[in-house]
């Protein structure tokens, strides 16, 4: 299963022009290559503060784009990786190894369950999923291509 | 037992932890005791006191030094209840004298260290000594932190017989003194390969189940992909490696489209591309430029990538690069000839230059005795018999795939490709 882990924003992660202290960003690198080393990390990336992005807020058919900074720290997102792992407590242990990235304030990381196939099967309906036998007129590679 | 007892919930905890760094308390005890056998029963014993201790404790700091601070304790009783036994004292001596010195924090032993040991771990898992799919358990257990249990369920079989596997290999490891070592210089690749196979067979083992009723173990797949990227960051340099890494990678990104909700295996031409995966591709092409980066020979498992690459790239299957995967699996079948990548060849050939190209290649192998119970032979031939307007014969052969196939869902996949040859009246699609 895999999981995607929510890195919160900050106040100072949202400062213009704000960029990672080098020490924490060589502990992080650490860190980092410790889950890459177990094969349990499969993406990573961190954000520009909210300042650089934008909304497009949706009601009905109309689209509005507001620009940012948005004002609400702990409801932004910093960064995030995605894991691989066995359970949501193997992605738990591997978050709390990580080093803080706010030493100088409160915290917080998600860690959310992704949506694998066999999660959304029921809700597709069989037309959508399913391929029809006509089409398997097609020739099978089906070897070391399966 | 609910989810909300906390004793459960710890019990998941240390699972977890386990499954985090029982290589490494693996590795550290083989170095200190020179037997990976006794190295795993100690680290064993370890988990079980702390599935009796970390409930009422609490998970320690560092669950890893926790771990091996306790297995070593353990080793020091053990050799001193030993000492009478018919151990040389001086070697009793060295190794006491070795064990308590070392520090019981795994932290403070350098990053090399544990790297190497834990490739150690990975050549004495899979050596070539051992039958392979007792190091394919061994590999799973010593390395993937999978329990007798769960490594019986991923290969269903009953767990007395994995465990009894694993009792021989370790007691083969000790008995023709195995050394833990990686090993230099000729024999190297020798050994590498010997590695690859067993977690490629682990990945193939879940990636296409040759027995039973489900056509895929995602688990087991997940695993090997584990294994391979753990090994790719421990031998950086080997090629092969990164080919391995990348095939699987690229593999793996097909799951969702291989399969329907009900179960049935849809071929890769029928495939819903927008379903395949593509952070994986994406991790299978870097890995793919990462062999490329250390040199320009192409070893089997980076061929195998190049090709599931080719597939990967293409957005319909009518921009496949037919003509370039031809190339490669010339390449792969001069590299390791066998009847299998000849059948692949046959397949790519009929793609670039029509059905009839193909079937002569495939009509070829019609002789091989190691193809004759293979499922894929006819199964292939049919389906050029059935591009080529051929749909009696087309029948035949696949009923005859139907009948040596053991897999549930292809059987019945086929069944109805067999069926559709006599209600079928149309113009088959072939070029």
């Amino acid at each position: 299963m895999r999981f995607m882990v929510i890195v919160k924003a900050t106040p100072e992660s949202e400062k213009e022009g704000a960029l990672p202290d080098p020490q924490l960003l060589l502990e992080m690198g650490k860190y980092n290559e410790e889950l890459s080393k177990a094969g349990v990390l499969l993406a990573l990336d961190g954000l520009h503060p909210s300042s650089k992005g934008a909304r497009v807020k949706f009601s009905g058919k109309s689209r509005t784009v507001v620009d940012g900074p948005f004002t609400e720290a702990k409801e932004l997102i910093a960064g995030f990786s995605i894991l691989q792992v066995k359970s949501l407590e193997e992605a738990i242990e591997w978050v709390k190894r990580a080093p803080n990235c706010n030493p100088g304030s409160d915290s917080e990381v998600e860690i959310r369950q992704i949506f694998e196939m066999e999660d959304l099967a029921s809700v597709l309906s069989e037309e959508q999923i399913q391929h029809k036998v006509a089409k398997r007129a097609e020739l099978p590679n089906q070897t070391a291509n399966k | 037992m609910s989810a909300a007892d906390p004793h459960h919930a710890t019990n998941r905890t240390i699972e977890a932890v386990w499954r985090i760094e029982s290589a490494h308390v693996i590795a550290g005890l083989t170095r200190l005791t020179r037997d990976v056998g006794l190295a795993e029963d100690l680290a064993q014993e370890a988990l079980v006191a702390a599935l009796e201790q970390w409930p009422q404790s609490g998970v320690p700091d560092n669950p890893a030094a926790w771990l091996t601070a306790t297995a070593k304790r353990r080793a020091i009783d053990l050799f001193r209840r030993n000492a009478v036994a018919e151990r040389k004292h001086e070697v009793l001596a060295r190794e006491l004298e070795a064990l308590e010195q070392t520090s019981p924090d795994l932290d403070s032993t350098l990053d090399n260290t544990i790297s190497d040991d834990l490739l150690r771990l990975v050549f004495i898992a899979c050596h070539p000594i051992l039958p392979t799919e007792s190091r394919a358990a061994l590999t799973l257990r010593l390395l993937g932190g999978l329990t007798t249990d769960e490594i019986a369920r991923a290969f269903l079989t009953l767990e007395p017989t994995i465990a009894q596997r694993i009792v021989r290999a370790k007691r083969t490891l000790a008995d023709k003194h195995i050394p833990f070592e990686v090993p230099h210089g000729p024999e190297l690749a020798a050994r590498l390969s010997s590695v690859l196979e067993v977690i490629y067979l682990i990945f193939n083992e879940g990636y296409s189940a040759t027995t039973g009723d489900d056509l895929m173990r995602p688990s087991l797949c997940e695993d090997a992909l584990r294994l391979g990227r753990i090994l790719a960051e421990l031998t950086t340099t080997e090629p092969e490696v990164h080919g391995l890494v990348a095939l699987m990678e690229i593999q793996a990104s097909r799951t969702r489209a291989r399969i329907t909700s009900t179960g049935e295996p849809v071929l890769l031409f029928d495939q819903n591309r927008t379903q395949w995966d593509q952070l994986l591709i994406h991790r299978g092409l870097t890995a793919i430029e990462r062999a490329h980066k250390i040199n320009t020979t192409r070893g089997p498992y980076l061929l195998q990538a190049e090709i599931a690459a080719c597939h990967a790239r293409a957005r319909t299957p009518s921009e496949t690069d037919w003509n370039r995967i031809v190339v490669l699996y010339t390449e792969l079948a001069h590299l390791t000839p066998s009847p299998v990548i000849e059948l692949n060849r046959a397949v790519a050939v009929s793609m670039a230059h029509g059905p009839q190209a193909g079937l002569t290649l495939v009509d070829d192998l019609a002789s091989e005795t190691s193809l004759s119970r293979y499922h894929l032979l006819p199964s292939v031939r049919a389906d050029l018999l059935y591009k080529l307007g051929r749909r009696a014969e087309a029948r035949i052969e696949f009923e005859r795939a139907a009948a040596l196939t053991r897999n549930t869902r292809e059987r019945d996949l086929l069944l109805a490709r067999a069926a559709s040859c006599k209600t079928d009246p149309t113009d088959p699609k072939g070029k």
